[in-house]
Order: C-alpha cells, then structure tokens, then sequence
C-alpha cells in the first residue's frame, strides 16, 4: 500500500469531499496561497480556484462567523483555525452560534461545518501556543470534537466529519502534519464516536487520544518486554465518547491509566474515570490513573517541558502502580 | 410640500396602508407582549421593539421573500413584518410546543425558516459575522439575494463587527449592515462609549458606502434600503445604514431608566413612526375612520388570537431536551 503523510491524508480528505460536493470549501488565513501554515492544503487553490479556498485576513472571530453564517445558508464551510490556541478569539462563534443555532432555533437551522487545525504543544513555543482545549470544546453540547492520531484515521474521520450536518471541532496537530502512514488509495470513512483499540492487550488499559496516542504506544511496547500486555483504547472521538469500548476493556484488563495531553483539571482523563468507576467499580482491582500535562502554563524551556508533558516513563510508573509493581 | 408631492408619486396608497397595520401589528403585539410579561406569563429576558417600526417595515417593503433576514435580541417584530403570524411568535414567548423555536428559544431567539428569519442573537454583535456568511452563501451560490444584518448601537463597539464590516467589503458580500440607532446600548448612551458619534462613520475605514437615515420616517428607510439592495444584488457589496431611531421602552422589560428624561422619550413620540404614515393616508384621503377603525380590529383580533393560541398551547413534553440538540437522530447523550 502507498504510503502518505498525515497532512496528505487531511488534503484528500477535503479534496475528495470537495469534488464531490460544490458547497464545500475551504477558508482560513493562508490556506490559499501561501498553500497552507503547514501545507495542509498545499494544491487546493490550484486545483479549486479561489472562490473554495479562500484566504482570510487574522480575523478568526469574524471568519469563524462568516462560516457559521454561510453553514446555516446551504454551505458546508471547512474553517482552518492556524492552530486552535487562535481559535480562542473565535470561541464565541463556536460556542454561542454553531454550538446553539440547531437547539435555539428548535430545529430550524443545523450548521454544517468543521473547524479544523493543530492543538496542544508543537516544540518550544511557550505558553500561549501550546495549549490543548479538547476537554473545553468537548464539554459543550451542540458540538462533536474528533482527535486523530494517525494518517488513515484522519482521513476517514474527516470525511465523515465533512459530510456531518452538526458543527465538529476536528483537531489534529503540528507534531503529527510529517508522520507517514499507508492510507488505502480506495475510498473509506470512519465514524465519529467510535474508538479503537489500537493494540490488544489483557494486562491493563491505556486509553488516550490524539498526538499523544504516541507515547502510549510506546510505553505499551516497552512495557511488553517487562511481560505486562497492554491494551491501548484511541477514543478518536472526544465528544462523544464512545464510553462502551472503554468499560469493555476494562472490564477485560481490571486496570486503567488514561494519557492525555491537558491540564488535569475537568480533563477528559478524569472524566473517563467517573464513567469507569460508576459503570465498572467492581471490575477494577486497582484505582485509576491519569497523565497529564503539569497545572501550569507550558513554558518555553526544553527541560520544563520535559517536567510537563505525559511521557512514556511517566505513563510506565503509572502503569506498574496500577499494576501495583 | 414639494416633497410630500413626491412622496405620493413614489410610494401607492396600498404601500402606506401595508406599512400602516404592519406597523401597527408590531405595535399592538408589543405592547400586549409588555402587558403580558408584567403577568409574568413571559419570563426572561424581553426587549421590546416599540417606536422602532419604520425600520422593519421599510426594510421589508424594500426587499424580496428570498431575501435573508437576522438580527440581535430585540427579534420580535422583524419577523412578524416577514409574514410570520404574530401566535407564533407570542407562543415561543410563553415558552410553548407551539412556540417558532418549540420554546426552547424565547424571546431571544425567534427564528422562521419558512420566512428567511435566522434569529434572533443573543451576544451582542455576534449576528454581524453570521448575517455576513449568509450573504457570503448567497453570492457563492450564484443568487442575487441579500442579507439585512440589524444590530443595535451596542454592537458597533464589538470587534466582531470590525472584522466582519471588512471581510464583507473585501469580498463585496451582498449584505445590508442595519444599525437601529436607538441611542442607549441598554442604559449607557452612544456618546459616552467612543469619541466617534456618527456611528455611520466606521464603514468609512472599510470604504464601505455608509449613511445616516431617518430611521422614524419609513419612506426614508425603504429608500435607503432600496438603493442598498440594488447595490448588493448588482454585486458591488455590502452597505452601512445608519437607522436614527428610538425605543420608547426601557432596554429590556427590567429596566429603571433612569439614564433618560420623561422629556427626552416624549419628544420622541411625537415623532412617532406609525402617526406619521396615518397622517399621510389622511392627507391623502386614502383612509376614513372606517378603514382606520377595522385595521385597528383585524389587528387586535391578531394580537388576541397570538394570546389565546399561546395560552392554550401546551409546553415542551421533557423528551424535547434531546432534541433538536444535533440533527442525527440517535446521538449518545451522557445520561448518568
């Protein structure tokens, strides 16, 4: 099977929905021209012209708008966050239009739209650049938030977020744009809501999400060596959770560490453990942990980065507490 | 009176007799709206539109039924200027099944599809980029409607308006930018919010075409409206309207008023916008008492229909939460 990079995978993701269908395109600031901040679109403009791919000025709250807009009016905007840290200045939109336009409306106005972009660290970029919000979007009834963590499920999982009716926050990120994969060259979707487990296991379960899906592997590997078989969950899928595939696991491996790249507070990882302590109390023979990222601001030096994000050694002691070795 | 002999060649007696209990229609169903809320069988938040009439029935007059309508909060009467009967609009405020929004939008969030109404916004300035990508879908479509994007005096301040004034003028978006200018943004007046007063003006800086109109004479707002459509539809973008207008109620049901003087809204209503049009249709002799007399009925017996529907109208069965949440039918709500 060929093989392409993460973001090749997100450009045939819109690039074939966008041949199929003339009320998709694509707007964000240098998607366009410049061939996207990290060459996700590179070709679009070319092979779509400048009224589907279209380059905005640094105004994410008025484009965020103008695709809410045009959502609720027969189109199916794709809106390019550069990264999602700038999607903050257009939260309002997400939230208070496209989040509640269906509901307030009773039913009257869906809006068909993706906002799309990098999250969470990318490097030494500081505090302001680094910051994951899958929990903040995922808390808000109205949206679906999509985390992928590998090329072939962001393809698929974009396609279907494309042709979804309801507004979905799809987030992927800067560390994971070069990650090459084989992707089938045939046509294929993979619905929102439904995780996978990446790697069978009976020992424990890691669930995680997103670009740190590749420290759990890792840690999964390494802890094979040790003889402890992990089974590795990649919800996928923020909102919703697809809570049954994480209780069966659990209920199989009696033991959960959940990896996730955010501050810990009202984080998805701690909420995965309410689910499983209400649902499966009584399957766990050890209490559940979360890795997170530090409850601090992520600053710019390497060795408080280190300190800060979940990493494989981190996830191994956690592990083998919940495993009580 | 040279003027008024031209007004009388532009616009029909059946124009000024259409403006005249539409007008009053939204009057009339305000002020029951105020009474009723005073009941408290409204609850909420509810911003009355009454004194500001003009705006919605010139804008309506001077626009098509495709054409595509959204404003902010004070949402009841463009609606009803649209063709929406006024019951569904009094049930949506009681909270009823039968309300537009099922009840689940309130006086905030009236919307009607079937008339081209897309709400019915609640954060202030936040309708100014929504009615801008309707318009963006309207010209991406290849239509030649447009969009009219209300707003109050508020919401120029917002950020969201500075961008989306300038992506609509770069990209010459058929949209119409309609400031009712009632003066106060709820108790704080325009004055003392920026150094700049004509509020007009800030299309300027995006060179987009920007007036002030009389917003209480609603010749003036259909023809400004007219001239503005005309220039959306013959693709050469968006336009600021300026509507100078007035609210004779507080900002919302809960308000004091005590930012202004008795004086100050007496002024204002002898200015007022539905007098303005009778006198012309009696200056005309286009109307008698009788006529005046039984659009005075159909439009009470409307009102009181709008009631008595909203009163018998049951609410929302509690499966209702989970709908109309997402459009697929079966999604996983966390329950538990």
């Amino acid at each position: 099977m060929r093989v392409i990079e993460f973001r090749e995978a997100l450009r045939e993701a819109m690039s074939e929905e966008m041949r199929k269908d003339p009320t998709i395109f694509l707007m964000g600031e240098e998607v366009a021209e410049y061939n996207g901040a990290y060459k996700v679109s590179k070709g679009m403009l070319a092979e779509f012209g400048p009224k589907r791919v279209i380059d905005t000025p640094i105004a994410e709250l008025g484009f965020a708008g103008i695709g809410v807009g045009a959502a609720s009016n027969g189109l199916r905007p794709i809106i390019e966050f550069m990264t999602f840290n700038f999607s903050l200045v257009a939260i309002d939109q997400v939230i208070n239009s496209a989040a509640k336009m269906y509901s307030m409306s009773g039913g009257q106005y869906n809006v068909p739209i993706v906002f799309r972009g990098p999250t969470a660290s990318a490097g030494m970029l500081s505090s302001q650049h680094s910051q994951a919000f899958e929990n903040w979007y995922a808390n808000c009834p109205g949206l679906k938030v999509v985390v992928p963590s590998n090329g072939y499920d962001a393809k698929g999982l974009l396609k279907s977020a494309i042709r979804d009716n309801d507004p979905v926050v799809f987030m992927e990120s800067e560390q994971m744009y070069g990650d090459k994969m084989e992707v089938p060259e045939e046509e294929y979707y993979i619905p929102l809501g439904v995780a996978d487990i990446k790697r069978a296991g009976t020992d424990v379960t890691i669930v995680s999400f997103g670009k740190i899906m590749k420290v759990a592997m890792a840690a999964a590997q390494e802890l094979e060596k040790e003889g402890i078989s992990v089974e590795v969950v990649d919800l996928r899928t923020v909102r919703p959770i697809d809570y049954y595939t994480v209780i069966n696991s659990v209920k199989k491996t009696n033991r959960l560490v959940v990896v996730e790249e955010a501050w810990p507070l009202a984080s998805i990882s701690r909420e995965i453990a309410y689910k499983v302590q209400k649902d499966a109390f009584d399957y766990l023979d050890a209490p559940v942990k979360a890795v997170t990222t530090a409850d601090t601001p992520l600053p710019y030096a390497p060795t408080l980065i280190d300190a800060s994000l979940p990493n494989a050694a981190r996830v191994i002691k956690a592990v083998k507490e919940v495993m009580y070795r | 009176m040279a003027k008024a002999a031209d007004k009388k060649q532009k616009f029909s007696k059946e124009q000024y007799l259409k403006w005249y209990e539409s007008m009053l229609l939204m009057r009339k169903f305000e002020e029951k709206t105020g009474q009723v809320y005073v009941q408290q069988k409204i609850k909420g938040f509810c911003h009355l539109y009454i004194g500001q009439e003009a705006i919605v029935a010139g804008t309506v007059s001077a626009t098509r039924k495709e054409d595509k309508h959204i404003t902010a909060y004070r949402d009841h009467a463009h609606p009803i200027g649209l063709g929406l009967h006024p019951k569904y609009v009094m049930a949506e405020m009681y909270a009823k099944i039968t309300g537009c929004s099922k009840g689940k939008g309130g006086s905030m969030h009236i919307f009607s599809k079937e008339h081209n109404f897309v709400g019915g916004h609640g954060i202030v300035g936040g309708q100014v980029p929504l009615g801008a990508g309707i318009a963006f879908a309207e010209k991406y479509l290849g239509t030649e409607n447009v969009c009219v994007c209300s707003m109050g005096d508020g919401a120029v301040r917002q950020g969201a308006l500075h961008e989306a004034f300038n992506m609509a003028m770069t990209w010459k978006l058929p949209v119409i930018f309609v400031i009712e200018n009632n003066m106060y943004a709820m108790g704080t007046s325009v004055e003392r919010t920026s150094n700049v007063h004509d509020l007009w003006k800030l299309g300027l800086a995006y060179d987009m075409p920007s007036k002030p109109v009389d917003g209480l004479t609603v010749e003036a707002v259909h023809e400004a409206m007219e001239e503005a459509v005309a220039r959306a539809r013959r693709g050469d973008g968006p336009t600021l309207l300026e509507m100078k207008t007035y609210r004779y109620k507080g900002h919302s049901m809960s308000d004091a008023q005590t930012y202004r003087t008795k004086e100050e809204v007496k002024e204002y209503q002898e200015q007022d916008p539905i007098l303005k049009v009778l006198a012309t249709l009696q200056a005309n002799k286009w109307i008698d008492d009788k006529g005046i007399e039984e659009i005075e009925s159909r439009v009470k017996a409307l009102v009181d229909e709008s009631v008595q529907f909203a009163e018998e109208s049951p609410y929302p069965e509690p499966h209702e939460l989970y709908e109309d949440v997402y459009s697929e039918p079966n999604y996983p709500f966390i329950k538990d």
